[in-house]
C-alpha cells in the first residue's frame, strides 16, 4: 500500500477528537462551554463527530451575560434542537439582582460578575470536575504556554508556575476532590485553521460574522452595534448603518464591530489574511493592562 | 474530512484548498540561555508577517531599555509569555508558537534552556518531529548543548538541525562555524539522530532565515525556513504495525457498539482480522465508522470507530493488533525515566503508570543506573531527583501491552502519576519487556486462565476475609458460595477447618509456621483462581504483614480483603465453638483477642460490620461489591 498522509487539519481534527473522547472517558461530569461564537461551533462540530453515532455524552454549558447578541441566543437555541445536546444556561443571579450592566459598572466589574462569577457558580452547581473550552494557543500570549488538560485547583485558579508536564499524547486526567481541569481540544489550532475548518467542512455560524448593514455608534474608535434599547446614547449620539460584520462574538456593547463588506466566508478568510490586527483587539477587556488575560485567568477566567 | 464543498473555479478557491492541503512540522527549539531562542521563533513569525499592527505597537513600547536589531524590535517578547518571564528575562515552560508558510504549517514549542527545566524541555520534544539546536557562535558547543542532545535522543527526536546563531557576532567567520560543526558531529554521533543538518544564522539580522545570505557566501547548504519547508519527516507510520488503543466505547443503543480511538500506527481495513493484545482473541472489522460515512481503510492519525463482527470482551484501555504482530503482553520492562517532580524516586514505591489508554498501579523494582545528562556517565544511584534520567525496572500491578519506545512512540511512552497528589512524577519510555509472557505465535485456543474463567463465564479471584474468631467470616463466606453456586459459578472455600486438618497438619503454632501456614493457603488459593475459581478464604489472619504476603503471592489475581469487624464482646458471647472460654481458662495459648493481638486491616478493600447486620445481609453486600 502506497503511505497516504493526513493534512494539517486532518491532523487537527483527529487530534481534537481523540482528546474530546479523553474527557468522555475521564471524567464523571464533564460539561462543554458554549460561547456560540466560532471557535465554539468548531468545537460543536468536532464533538458531533467524536462520538458519532452516539450523541454528545455531555451537556453544553452557555453563561448568558443578559448583554448577548439577540441573534446569538437565537442560534444557540435552533444548534440545541438541531443536534439534540443537552443545553444548560447559566446567568449570576446576584448580578440579575443588582442589576450589573456593562454601562454603570464599568467593563471590568460587570465582566467578572456576569462572566468569571457566573462560570464558577455554573461550574459548583453542576459539580463539573472538566469544562472543554475553544481557547487556542495562537490568541494571547498567556495561552500559548496553557496546557490541554490544565488543572484547575478547588478554587478554579490557575497556577501558571505549577503545571503539569504533558507528553505525547498520554494525558493526566486524575484529580483530588473539589479540583476540576479546564480542557482546550482545539488549542493547536490557529484562526486560520478554524476558519478554513468552517470552510472546507460547511459550518454553519450565526450570521454576525458575515458584514451587512447594521447601526452601529462610534466610540474611542470602536464601532458598537445597537443591538436593543438598553445601550444609553450620548447627548447627540444616533446610530448610523454600517456594512461591518464581527470577528469575535461576545456582549454587543463591549463587542467591536470592524467595516467590512465581506459577507461569505471566503471573502472573511481573504480580509483577515489581509488585516493587520490580532483578533482579540474587538474584545475589550484584554487591553486593560500587560498580562492581564494571565491575571484573569488566574483568578479563573476561563 | 469532506472536501470544499464549492469547486475550485476561482482564484480564491484554490487559494484556499491550498490551505486545507498543507502538511504539518512539528519541532522545538533549544539550547543554553542566551543562544536567542526566543529570537529566533520571533524572527520566524515576523518574517511570515504573522506580526499584527496592534502586537507591534505594543512590542515596540515594551521593546524600550532592551537589545534590539534593525527593526528597532526585541524579538523575543513575542514569545516570552508569562509575566514572571517577562520580568526574569527568561522562558520557564514550554510556550507554543505557530506559523505557517504556503506549503507547510509549524507549531513551535520553545523551551527553557535551564538544566532546571529539563522537564520542560522532553515535555516539548514528545510531540516534535525535528528539534533545532541554538548554539552562541561565540560560545561553541556547551554542557546545555550536549545535555538538550541527549534528552532530543533520549525523547526520541530523529531530525535536528544545528543553527549557529549570532554568526554576525564572529564576523561571519567560516573557521568558527566549521569548528562547532566538527565538535558537534563527533559528540552526536551515537545519539543516532537520522538527520543533522548545520545552518548558520544571525537571527536578530536575519541572515540564512529565508534565504541564503550574502554575508556567509561560502555555506552552500538550504536557509532555515525553505530547510523546514521541505525536510521530509514522513515517518510513514501507515505502514508500522497496526496498534488500536481502545478509548471509548462507543454505545448509542443496544443495536451499536463500537470502538473509539485513534490508530497509532499502520493501517486497518474493512475485513481484517484483528486480535485483541491481552485475551488474544480474534474478531474481524465489519465497519469502520466515522461521522462523514464509513471508510473502507483507516490509517495511523485517524480517529475512527471501529465495529468488530462478533460480541468479544474489549473495553478501554485493551488494544487491537493484527494477528503476527502482536505488542508485548507483559508486567515487568526495562525503562527509561526523566523525574519531573521534587519529590524524589524510591525503589518499591507505588505510582500510577498511564500509557495510551490504560492506567495500572506499578512499582520500581530496580534502579539499575542514573546517567548524568551533561556527560552521559552511568552511575549506581538509590533515589532519582528532579531532572535526573534514570534507568529502572518497573513492575505493574497487571499485565499491560506496549511496544519499545524506539519502535513506536505511542504505545512504548509513558508517564508516572503519584497516587496522592495525582501529579505527573516522570516521563518514561520502555526499552524491553523482561519477561516474555506471551510470544508471538501465541495462539488464542491455548490454555490459560482467561480461557479457562471464559469458559466459567467470571472472573477468578480471591476474597480474604480476615477478622477474629466467631466474627461471622465463615457463616459470610458460606452463604456466599451458596448465592455464587446457585448463579451457576463455581466457588470454594479455603478455612481453617479443611486446610489444617490436612496440607497444613505438619504445621504447629510458632511465629514461622504461621507465615509458613498463610504462604501455603495463599498460593493454594492462586492456584485455585488460576484455575479459574472464584476462592473464599476464611482466615482469622490477624497481622498486617500476613495479609500482604498473600496479597502478594496474588500477583495479579484480583485479591479483595474483607474485613469482618465485629467487637471481642460479640465475638465472646457468640463462642460458637467454645474455643473463648477454653482460652480464657487458659487451656489454649497465643489466643487471638485475648492473649495475642488482632491488628485492624487499613488497606481492606471492604469493611463488613459482623454485629450490626445480619449475615445474609452482609454476604449480598459483598456480593454487590465484587467484579464477578
Amino acid at each position: 500500500m502506497s503511505a497516504p498522509s493526513l493534512t494539517h487539519l486532518q491532523i487537527l481534527e483527529a487530534e481534537s477528537i481523540e482528546i474530546l473522547r479523553e474527557v468522555a472517558a475521564s471524567f464523571e461530569r464533564p460539561v462543554m462551554m458554549y460561547s456560540i461564537g466560532k471557535d465554539s461551533s468548531v468545537l460543536l462540530h468536532l464533538a458531533r463527530k467524536a462520538f458519532y453515532p452516539s450523541k454528545i455524552p455531555f451537556p453544553l454549558l452557555h453563561v448568558d451575560t443578559t448583554f448577548k447578541f439577540r441573534e446569538m441566543i437565537s442560534f444557540r437555541d435552533r444548534m440545541a434542537e438541531q443536534f439534540g445536546f443537552d443545553l444548560i444556561r447559566h446567568t449570576n443571579p446576584d448580578g440579575i439582582r443588582d442589576g450589573i450592566n456593562p454601562f454603570d459598572h464599568g467593563s471590568s466589574r460587570y465582566t467578572d460578575i456576569m462572566k468569571t462569577q457566573a462560570l464558577r457558580q455554573a461550574l459548583n452547581a453542576g459539580r463539573y470536575d472538566a469544562a472543554i473550552g475553544g481557547a487556542r494557543r495562537d490568541e494571547e500570549k498567556s495561552r500559548a504556554k496553557e496546557r490541554i488538560f490544565s488543572h484547575r485547583n478547588a478554587s478554579h485558579a490557575w497556577d501558571p508556575k505549577n503545571q503539569r508536564p504533558e507528553l505525547w499524547r498520554v494525558f493526566n486526567t486524575r484529580l483530588n476532590p473539589g479540583e476540576s481541569m479546564r480542557v482546550f481540544p482545539i488549542s493547536n489550532w490557529t484562526e486560520l485553521d478554524v476558519w478554513t475548518y468552517i470552510y472546507s467542512e460547511g459550518i454553519e455560524l450565526p450570521s454576525l460574522y458575515f458584514a451587512k448593514p447594521r447601526p452601529v455608534v462610534e466610540r474611542s474608535g470602536t464601532l458598537i452595534m445597537v443591538d436593543d434599547e438598553r445601550l444609553p446614547l450620548g447627548p447627540g449620539e444616533t446610530p448610523r448603518e454600517e456594512m461591518v460584520r464581527f470577528r469575535t462574538l461576545g456582549c454587543y456593547p463591549l463587542t467591536g464591530a470592524i467595516r467590512s463588506s465581506a459577507a461569505d466566508l471566503p471573502s472573511i478568510i481573504m480580509e483577515m489574511q489581509a488585516s493587520r490586527t490580532s483578533e482579540r483587539e474587538g474584545r475589550l477587556i484584554d487591553s486593560d493592562s500587560a498580562g492581564s488575560m494571565e491575571k484573569k485567568k488566574q483568578e479563573g477566567y476561563f | 474530512m469532506s472536501l470544499p464543498m464549492t469547486a475550485p473555479d476561482t482564484e480564491l478557491d484554490l487559494w484556499l484548498s491550498q490551505q486545507t492541503e498543507k502538511s504539518l512540522l512539528r519541532f522545538l527549539t533549544c539550547g543554553s540561555v542566551d543562544d536567542g531562542k526566543s529570537t529566533l521563533i520571533g524572527r520566524l513569525l515576523y518574517d511570515s508577517q504573522l506580526v499584527l499592527d496592534d502586537q507591534l505597537a505594543s512590542l515596540k513600547k515594551e521593546s524600550r531599555n532592551r537589545m534590539v536589531g534593525d527593526e528597532g524590535i526585541d524579538f523575543s517578547l513575542l514569545v516570552d509569555g508569562l509575566t514572571a518571564e517577562r520580568e526574569q528575562g527568561i522562558t520557564i515552560d514550554v510556550a507554543y508558537r505557530f506559523f505557517s508558510t504556503d506549503k507547510r504549517k509549524f507549531i513551535v514549542a520553545d523551551t527553557p534552556g535551564h538544566e532546571q527545566y529539563t522537564r520542560n524541555m522532553a515535555t516539548g520534544a514528545s510531540n516534535a518531529d525535528l528539534a533545532l539546536v541554538l548554539v552562541d557562535a561565540r560560545k561553541g558547543v556547551l554542557t546545555q548543548t550536549r545535555r538538550h542532545s541527549f534528552i532530543l535522543s533520549l525523547i526520541g527526536v530523529k531530525h535536528v538541525v544545528v543553527v549557529v546563531n549570532k554568526i554576525d557576532l564572529v564576523n561571519y567567520d567560516q573557521a568558527v562555524f566549521d569548528r562547532i560543526v566538527a565538535e558537534y558531529r563527533q559528540f552526536a554521533e551515537p545519539l543516532g539522530f537520522k538527520t543533522l543538518e548545520t545552518i548558520p544564522v544571525s537571527a536578530l539580522r536575519g541572515d540564512n532565515m529565508l534565504a541564503p545570505s550574502a554575508n556567509t557566501p561560502w555555506y552552500k547548504g538550504s536557509a532555515l525556513v525553505p530547510y523546514l519547508e521541505t525536510i521530509d519527516i514522513a515517518e510513514d507510520r501507515s505502514s508500522q504495525k497496526f496498534r488500536f488503543p481502545v478509548q471509548w466505547v462507543n454505545r448509542p443503543n443496544l443495536d451499536f457498539r463500537g470502538f473509539s480511538g485513534t490508530v497509532a500506527s499502520g493501517a486497518i481495513s474493512v475485513r481484517d482480522e484483528v486480535l485483541i493484545a491481552s485475551s488474544r482473541k480474534p474478531a474481524q472489522i465489519s465497519r469502520i465508522v466515522t461521522m462523514d460515512g464509513d471508510l473502507q481503510t483507516a490509517i495511523a492519525g485517524q480517529a475512527v470507530t471501529l465495529v468488530l463482527d462478533r460480541e468479544v470482551d474489549l473495553s478501554r484501555g485493551d488494544v487491537l493488533t493484527l494477528p503476527g504482530e502482536t505488542p508485548e503482553y507483559s508486567n515487568q520492562f526495562q525503562a527509561r525515566l526523566v523525574w519531573m517532580n521534587d519529590e524524589p524516586a524510591y525503589p518499591g514505591r507505588s505510582y500510577l503508570l498511564k500509557i495510551g489508554a490504560q492506567l495500572v498501579p506499578a512499582t520500581i523494582t530496580d534502579l539499575k543506573f542514573r546517567t548524568n545528562v551533561n556527560t552521559l556517565e552511568q552511575t549506581a544511584a538509590t533515589k532519582i531527583d528532579l531532572n535526573e534520567v534514570a534507568t529502572v525496572t518497573i513492575a505493574t500491578d497487571k499485565p499491560i501491552a506496549f511496544d519499545a519506545y524506539r519502535s513506536n512512540a505511542l504505545t512504548g511512552g509513558f508517564i508516572l502519576i503519584d497516587r496522592l497528589s495525582n501529579a505527573t512524577l516522570a516521563a518514561g519510555t520502555i526499552e524491553f519487556g523482561l519477561r516474555r509472557a506471551q510470544n508471538l505465535t501465541y495462539q488464542s485456543f491455548d490454555v490459560n486462565r482467561d480461557v479457562r474463567a471464559a469458559m466459567k463465564g467470571q472472573t477468578p479471584q480471591i476474597v480474604w476475609f480476615t477478622g477474629l474468631s466467631g466474627s461471622g467470616k465463615s457463616s459470610i463466606a458460606n452463604l456466599l458460595e451458596k448465592r455464587l453456586t446457585a448463579e451457576g459459578r463455581h466457588a470454594y472455600i479455603l478455612d481453617g477447618d479443611n486446610v489444617r486438618h490436612g496440607l497444613n497438619k505438619d504445621l504447629g503454632f510458632t511465629e514461622a509456621a504461621r507465615v509458613e501456614n498463610i504462604r501455603r493457603v495463599a498460593e493454594v488459593a492462586r492456584l485455585m483462581a488460576d484455575a479459574g475459581l472464584i476462592v473464599l478464604v476464611s482466615f482469622i489472619s490477624p497481622f498486617e504483614k500476613e495479609r500482604r504476603l498473600a496479597r502478594e503471592i496474588a500477583g495479579d489475581i484480583s485479591f479483595t480483603e474483607v474485613y469482618v469487624d465485629t467487637p471481642l464482646e460479640v465475638c465472646e458471647a457468640r463462642d460458637p465453638k467454645g474455643l473463648y472460654k477454653r482460652a480464657r481458662a487458659g487451656e489454649i495459648k497465643n489466643f487471638t483477642g485475648i492473649d495475642s493481638p488482632f491488628e485492624p486491616p487499613t488497606n481492606a478493600e471492604l469493611v463488613l460490620h459482623g454485629a450490626e447486620q445480619e449475615p445474609v445481609v452482609l454476604a449480598d453486600e459483598l456480593h454487590a461489591w465484587l467484579k464477578l
